[in-house]
């Protein structure tokens, strides 16, 4: 067993899990989507983009690829929540809140396909 | 080389994780832990302010408590925190900026940014190994007409010298070691738009694992050589090496050939010299008399053998005859640079003497010497570093032998007008009287410049109004191309050398010979005199005047007026 293949794939796992975990919910109701769910996504995503740096197989860079996908969505949705709270009048909205969630569910996305990636590698790996 | 960027990023990772890390647990403390908002409330910090906090805390302690006045236990906290970010920040940037700084890695990059200004040159170029006195010259000559060069040299401070020249074209360089073949590839041996590779470093080993490399990686280019030693110029030519230079034979060659005939010697010299600088003198070695060899090493031996040739007697001194072999003539021991050892080999009889150890201090003491006790003398000083010029052209020898300058000379020759290198290969084989002539010819000519050498090939390229004139079934001569396009009774200061017709050459074809297709042509004569050569060859108008007096009649309404005109226009036209 190799103990950095397992903080590598815990890292990826958790940022899929509490990716989930963020957008699960009505999409524009802020009490179903909590601002530590998204802040804990962001930073084991920031985790795992950079356990991915260096890699130099082509599913490496691919991996690489799909964190740095997330990455952005996530970027743009935690801009997007201190904007919305922190500048405007009204503070947060339903609006808001979707668009938030929305952006988090993109960044679902490209943590699934990460995940699959990596069980692939796995599996090939095992023939 | 890529694996670099890998290591790079892979190293990477642990300042960057731990910057993460460190930030994201600040920042959950600072939200977490209850203060005072800015009214004085009690409440918690969002995580926007923590991050703004976190953020500035370890650049700028002592900003203050933003955005207000923090409870105790935030302050236990910031503490901490200020800590550890100070720690993180210093550890991660520190190792970054490391990173960046890093031998291996900025040698990538290096080597990276040079692969690719290799990949851009999209004209024929020549890979050079070694940026010595011999490369640095040619790479000037080559840049000078615009041919482009690409140079490795194993040290930095040659390709920093390059950097500072201000050369015509753009010449990539890297500091790399020619001895590895992938240097090499780096350097565009496997391009094909790589025409020739020469290896001029001062080691016959590495020149000859250069040309050993270029000719197995890449057969089809031209692999031209400098050694000193017969062992490995055999073991070059083997392989089939295409030009194999050594500075003591052409040297002596040359010199040999000065002996016997000067004008020929002449001859060479002029048709050599760079475009536009003044003609030498004609030099006249003794060829009856005593010569005195100093330093019988390999220079000493080529000249020798050459000089033994020709019956011409011969004393030698050297100061250990133990290691460089005895000559079968007079041997005298000792450095020469003595006048003891000079009167020994009879130095009040002796026309000549050469200077030929490979120390530049004991040439000059030996010059020195011997012309203090035979002021006659015809001296012959070898110069091995260029670094001593200038005490070499105060000692006043009659000639002056560089190694380097006289390989970088010949392959000058060789790559910029090959037919010129041809030429005095085969004008060896003339007598004298006819490089006399010849030299009377060209210094008519020239007056006191050295005279432009130019190849003209009978080709669409270089000429393309023969070309179109062929159409219609006219042939010019060679007289032909020699008329002035602007006075067709005069003739252009000009002077056809040789003509490549197939595999066979002509030495000064005669002017009212046909040109035909493929037809290699090598002239010397003036700069105008090329420039309106070129006229003839690309302009047909110009073609036309020089063959027949007039320009062949464009366009219908000319034409019709010119019919009009009758027999009086073309009169006309014939007494301009």
């Amino acid at each position: 067993m190799n103990p950095e293949k397992v903080v590598f794939g815990f890292f990826i796992l958790l940022a899929l899990t509490l990716n989930v975990g963020f957008v699960v919910g009505e999409i524009d109701n802020p009490a179903h989507h909590h601002i530590w769910e998204l802040g804990a996504v962001f930073v084991v995503n920031a985790v795992a983009t950079v356990l991915k740096l260096g890699d130099r197989t082509q599913i490496g860079a691919i991996l690489l690829a799909t964190s740095l996908v997330a990455m952005l969505q996530l970027i743009v949705a935690v801009g997007v929540w201190t904007i919305v709270v922190h500048t405007t009048a009204e503070g947060m909205t339903p609006g808001a809140m979707a668009s938030i969630v929305s952006l988090a569910a993109g960044a679902v996305v490209a943590n699934i396909v990460s995940v699959v990636l990596l069980i692939i590698e796995t599996v090939m790996l095992r023939r | 080389m890529d694996s670099i960027f890998f290591m790079v990023l892979r190293r990477m990772r642990a300042p960057l994780l731990t910057l993460i890390l460190v930030y994201a647990v600040a920042i959950t403390g600072l939200v977490l832990i209850p203060g005072l908002d800015a009214g004085g409330a009690p409440g918690h910090m969002s995580f926007f302010h923590a991050f703004y906090f976190v953020s500035y805390m370890s650049t700028t302690i002592g900003f203050g408590e933003i955005p207000g006045e923090f409870s105790d236990a935030q302050r236990i906290w910031v503490v901490l925190c200020i800590y550890a970010t100070v720690v993180a920040w210093l550890y991660s940037i520190g190792s970054l900026i490391g990173l960046l700084q890093d031998k291996a890695l900025r040698r990538a990059m290096e080597e990276r940014r040079f692969e690719r200004r290799v990949r851009t040159i999209n004209d024929d170029f020549y890979l050079i190994c070694g940026y010595g006195q011999t490369g640095s010259g040619l790479v000037r000559a080559l840049t000078e007409r615009g041919q482009r060069a690409v140079v490795l040299d194993n040290n930095p401070d040659r390709i920093d010298l390059l950097k500072l020249e201000n050369l015509r074209e753009f010449v990539p360089a890297l500091r790399a070691d020619v001895r590895r073949p992938d240097n090499l590839l780096l350097a565009g041996l496997r391009s094909p738009r790589c025409a020739g590779v020469l290896a001029l470093t001062s080691n016959n080993e590495v020149n000859l694992r250069v040309a050993l490399a270029a000719k197995l990686m890449h057969p089809s280019a031209k692999v031209v050589c400098r050694s000193d030693s017969h062992d490995i110029e055999a073991n070059m030519a083997s392989f089939g090496t295409d030009h194999i230079y050594d500075p003591f034979d052409i040297f002596a060659l040359y010199f040999a050939t000065a002996l016997q005939a000067p004008c020929l010697t002449l001859l060479n010299d002029w048709l050599g010299e760079l475009r536009g600088s003044g003609l030498p003198e004609p030099i006249a070695p003794p060829a009856t008399g005593l010569w005195i060899i100093c330093g019988y090493g390999r220079f000493g031996k080529a000249l020798y053998a050459h000089l033994a040739d020709q019956d011409i007697e011969i004393i030698v001194i050297e100061a250990r005859p133990d290691r460089t072999g005895k000559p079968r003539g007079t041997l005298i021991e000792g450095r020469g640079t003595e006048a003891v050892t000079l009167e020994q080999a009879d130095i009040h009889r002796a026309v000549g003497l050469i200077a030929g150890t490979d120390n530049d201090a004991n040439n000059l003491s030996i010059v020195m010497t011997a012309l203090a006790l035979n002021p006659d003398l015809f001296t012959v000083v070898r110069e091995n570093e260029l670094i001593n010029a200038e005490l070499f052209d105060a000692v006043g020898a009659d000639i002056l032998m560089h190694p380097s300058s006289i390989v970088a000379h010949r392959i000058r020759m060789l790559l910029g007008t090959p037919l010129l290198a041809e030429f005095t290969n085969y004008a060896r084989y003339e007598d004298d009287a006819w490089a006399c002539e010849l030299v009377s010819r060209i210094a008519g000519l020239t007056q006191d410049r050295a005279p432009e050498i130019w190849e003209v090939r009978i080709d669409v390229e270089d000429a393309f109004a023969l070309k179109l004139m062929r159409h219609e079934g006219i042939v010019p001569t060679l007289g032909d191309l020699l008329r002035d396009p602007r006075r067709r009774d005069a003739t252009l200061p000009a002077i056809a050398l040789m003509r490549r017709r197939d595999n066979g050459r002509t030495l000064l074809p005669a002017a009212d010979e046909r040109l035909r297709d493929g037809d290699r042509l090598l002239f010397c004569g003036t700069m105008s005199a090329r420039s309106r050569m070129c006229w003839t060859l690309q302009n047909v108008h110009a073609l036309g005047y020089v063959l027949f007096g007039s320009s062949p009649r464009e366009g219908p309404v000319w034409d019709w007026i010119m019919r009009l005109w009758g027999t009086r226009g073309s009169s006309e036209v014939e007494d301009r």
